[in-house]
């Protein structure tokens, strides 16, 4: 591959580039602007919740027409909610992360050049870079952006009739989506071609660090379950702009009957979720294995388990496929259906339990280096056991029918996503930022980012779960027009006032990272001890990632504190001595 | 123009927090053995604020969670609740605990190696196996409260009751003496049939359109679900029932009422949370509340998703018998 020397202009190396590392960069920056704009959208409507009929002069600033004398429209609440969901679902936590780490990490922790292709690898990246400008221009469309909650069911999605967020906001959405859609398939291709293809010398299946074993078969879910969703997306194309019935019949709306007659919303909620639940571990997989990856070298020890953390991660990506029918106990779907997806939601916890059960055992009789990534990695295992076991109740078709679609289920997801994924992220950035940018973060903005945030995330979420057992719908613009829920209000300004604590914590994040691209200390060569491969590349980026030959790999990722070394870690680069076992 | 102002005094904000790191610790960024020391404890004090933060939880917020069950299936939900909540917070405890524990405890030192311990058959063995098999339990129970919800083969001249969902507003149609609905469909809406009841169907006649549901305590209550516009969610919290309305079919769900209004408002649970909330209210100076059960919309619709709402009102077979002989039916509304 280019080993041999090509011009770069400016325009190939940081706008066009075909090389990965860069790729990742644009990933990462893309993924935390759309970060900050669907944060501050939860900061505005966390605002609402607390207080409704308040008067707040930062709505005035922001929200234009779509507020009165400072206080929000119902329909702007709903809009805000629907792109908050979208934006960090699939902008922030699907192409930020997995597109900044995947990018990243496959070629220079396999041992490869570069991806298998480059140029598809920028047009990944480009598509996800369009869909993410028209997403934000939908904000600006006269009648507002998409507001049908971003699971967008039709027929609220459909009709322009039913909410005014339905109408060129949310052609807009679709469009948008769809051209995610077709840059997650590149991405998700390219990474598993290259993780099958072209790994260095003696980098077996089970020499990969557990990062790319999350990577590959993250990719591989989303390569079976993404073009689902771009059907939906289609279909209900057709069905609002071309007069087709895919997803609606029978609707009497604004004093008239419509034409249309044989469809289904139902069958749109299953196209749905046949994307939608993977999704889930779309986002969280890549997290778990930056996780894995960071508390074994911070705690100078083997990951605990290594076979059984790839049966588990196979075991839930197979296992994903087949629980989707979880979102939709009482959609009217057959209740036996209801029944076999108890069943297969619940076994998902057995692989999920091993996972957090070999985290806890890898930090046992460790010798922890608490370094910012190492905490976000411990808070992740917080958060991810938290979240888990409440899906215990909501995996359950029978419990479920009373907490669907209350503040329960938020608190649940957010916790096991939405934190856990996010904390994944942060971890990642912490860590690999000196791969990244040849620089170091300060590590002291970086604990008091963590520890704002994680005092902030339980305090939002801890207490969620009790407004949601109450009763609380989601999505309720206002609780007022109950007197039966008079007694949360108190509970959601408690709320409100921990996420604003969390999300102004993130300026920490935003002032550290940005600088320390510039200012931050220059990074050694391996910072932080590790035994990957991505640490014996040089600091300073070359196209095709070693100068040299392509290092040949001896041994697995996780020979930390293994008896019979000097050192507390053996790169893999490092050949077995004369009698050692390989573990 | 505000909007910019927020924005510069974030990137301000930012600036002087760099700032201020920057004079108090130039230039760190590897974790030291003092930062082991400092972080392992916070994580150690972090245990301490989680595990206050889920007991403050429980006392304060215990008074604002759902009464006891209206229904007979909803007994049958409040024991599997229970059971998976005791078993999902022994859980959590025992995992938070080691979880925080081990990052105090383990807190790196200069020169200690950690223990080489990659694998045990055994262990991974025990934690695959009990979690399997206590959520076998957990499923078959789960499935047997599903079943006894869901099936309504066997019920006993059940009262079936149509409920209707449109942005943004619930009505109901009772199916009268013959305990069979007339056949609807949103063609046939017309001036005050709101509901397109077919007229022409001899079933129909005798239906009996309601604005407020009045449940008999005893007898099995079937639940016929349509939407005429978006999807709707019907949940009656008190009841542990739920079912989405959707547009061009019909979706069902059934229990049988167990407690009278009457009696809920005298439970001990409800008074303490209606207590509670009319102290607030005082506060605000409004008028007290008085408990009723309540339908509402769980399936977002619209702009005013939050404010569509019916109130249900359980009463003796006696007083119910009499209520539905008041109403007028169909045939003689829509004329």
């Amino acid at each position: 591959m280019s080993n041999h020397h090509h011009k770069e202009t400016f325009i190939t190396k940081y706008v066009f580039s075909t090389d990965h590392k860069m790729i990742s960069k644009q990933y990462l920056v893309t993924g935390i602007f759309m970060g900050i704009i669907g944060v501050f959208m939860s900061m505005l409507f966390r605002l609402q919740i607390a207080w409704p009929d308040h008067s707040f002069s930062i709505i005035e600033a922001f929200l234009g027409r779509h507020q009165d004398g400072g206080v929000m429209t119902p329909d702007m609440y709903l809009a805000l909610v629907t792109i908050h969901g979208t934006i960090m679902v699939f902008f922030v936590l699907t192409a930020g992360l997995s597109g900044t780490f995947s990018n990243l990490l496959i070629p220079l922790q396999i041992g490869a050049r570069d991806m298998a292709s480059g140029f598809l690898n920028m047009v990944s990246y480009w598509l996800f870079f369009l869909s993410s400008i028209i997403m934000v221009i939908s904000l600006f469309v006269e009648a507002g952006p998409a507001a049908a909650g971003w699971t967008i069911y039709p027929p609220l999605s459909a009709l322009p009739q039913a909410m005014p967020g339905s109408g060129l906001g949310m052609t807009l959405w679709l469009v948008s989506m769809a051209i995610f859609v077709a840059s997650s398939l590149l991405g998700s291709l390219n990474y598993i071609v290259t993780v099958l293809n072209l790994r260095t010398v003696g980098m077996k299946m089970t020499r990969l660090p557990l990062t790319i074993w999350a990577f590959f078969i993250t990719a591989i879910i989303g390569v079976v379950s993404f073009p689902v969703l771009l059907s939906a997306a289609l279909l209900l194309i057709f069905d609002r702009s071309f007069g087709t019935s895919f997803f609606l019949s029978d609707i009497f709306i604004q004093g008239e009957v419509l034409h249309y007659q044989g469809g289904s919303p139902v069958l749109f909620e299953h196209l749905f979720w046949f994307l939608g639940h993977p999704e889930v571990y779309i986002v969280l997989l890549p997290a778990l294995g930056i996780t894995s990856e960071i508390i074994s070298t911070n705690s100078r020890k083997p990951i605990f388990g290594y076979r059984a953390m790839i049966g588990s991660i196979i075991a839930i990506a197979f296992l994903s496929t087949i629980v989707w029918g979880h979102h939709m106990f009482v959609s009217g779907m057959n209740p036996f259906l209801g029944s076999v997806f108890t069943f297969t939601t619940l076994l998902i916890a057995i692989p999920s339990a091993v996972k957090a059960f070999n985290y806890i055992t890898t930090l046992w009789k460790g010798n922890l280096q608490m370094n910012p990534a190492m905490l976000f990695s411990i808070g992740l295992v917080s958060t991810f056991i938290s979240g888990g076991l409440t899906g215990l109740v909501l995996g359950d078709s029978a419990l479920d029918i009373n907490v669907h679609d209350t503040y329960f289920v938020v608190a649940h997801f957010h916790l096991v996503m939405g934190v856990s994924a996010i904390y994944g992220m942060f971890a990642g950035v912490y860590h690999w930022f000196p791969k990244m940018y040849g620089r170091m973060m300060n590590k002291t903005l970086g604990y008091w980012h963590f520890w704002i945030t994680a005092v902030a995330a339980y305090g939002v979420f801890f207490p969620m779960h009790f407004i949601g057992l109450a009763g609380l719908p989601r999505r309720y613009y206002s609780n007022t027009a109950f007197p039966l829920f008079d007694d949360v209000a108190d509970v959601n300004i408690v709320i409100t006032m921990f996420a604003i604590l969390g999300g102004s914590a993130q300026i920490i994040f935003l002032a550290n990272f940005f600088i320390s691209i510039y200012k931050g200390k220059k990074a050694e060569q391996n910072p932080w001890k590790s035994n990957t491969l991505e640490w014996t590349t040089p600091v300073e980026h070359v196209h095709g990632n070693w100068p040299g030959e392509i290092p040949a790999v001896h041994r697995w990722a996780y020979d930390y504190s293994k008896p019979g070394h000097d050192e507390d870690f053996v790169l893999q680069t490092v050949p077995l001595k004369d009698g050692e076992e390989e573990s | 123009m505000t909007a910019i102002l927020y924005v510069l005094l974030a990137i301000v904000v930012a600036i002087s927090i760099w700032q201020i790191a920057s004079i108090l610790n130039l230039k760190s960024v590897v974790a030291t053995e003092k930062d082991n020391n400092v972080q392992g404890i916070l994580f150690a004090v972090f245990g301490v604020f989680f595990y206050g933060l889920m007991i403050f939880s429980f006392v304060k917020y215990s008074v604002i969670l759902l009464p006891d069950a209206a229904s007979m299936e909803g007994e049958n939900y409040d024991t599997l609740y229970v059971i998976t909540m005791v078993l999902i917070l022994v859980v959590q405890a025992i995992t938070q605990f080691l979880l925080f524990y081990f990052a105090f405890k383990y807190r790196g030192i200069k020169g200690r190696k950690a223990l080489f311990y990659a694998d045990s058959h055994k262990l991974e063995m025990i934690w695959t196996v009990v979690p399997a098999v206590v959520l076998s339990g957990l499923v078959l129970y789960g499935l047997f409260v599903w079943n006894d919800v869901m099936d309504t083969s066997d019920a006993e001249n059940p009262l079936i009751v149509e409920v209707y969902a449109k942005q943004f507003q619930w009505e109901a149609r009772y199916a009268g003496d013959d305990n069979e609905l007339g056949l609807a469909n949103v063609r046939n809406i017309k001036g005050i049939n709101t509901m397109g009841v077919d007229m022409t169907d001899k079933n129909a006649l005798d239906d009996v359109p309601v604005r407020e549901l009045h449940l008999p305590k005893g007898r099995k209550v079937i639940f016929k679900f349509r939407s005429q516009d978006v999807l709707h969610s019907a949940y009656m919290p008190h009841f542990r029932a739920q079912m989405n309305c959707v547009p061009g079919m019909v979706t069902q769900f059934a229990f049988t009422p167990s407690m009278t209004t009457e009696e809920m408002r005298a439970n001990d649970k409800t008074i303490a949370k209606v207590d509670g909330i009319n102290k607030i209210r005082a506060e605000k100076g409004e008028d007290p509340y008085e408990f009723d059960y309540v339908l509402l919309c769980n399936k977002i619709c619209g702009a005013s998703h939050y404010n569509m709402q019916m109130k249900i009102i359980v009463e003796e077979e006696a007083d119910f018998n009499s209520w539905i002989k008041s109403q007028k039916t169909i045939a003689q509304v829509v004329k």
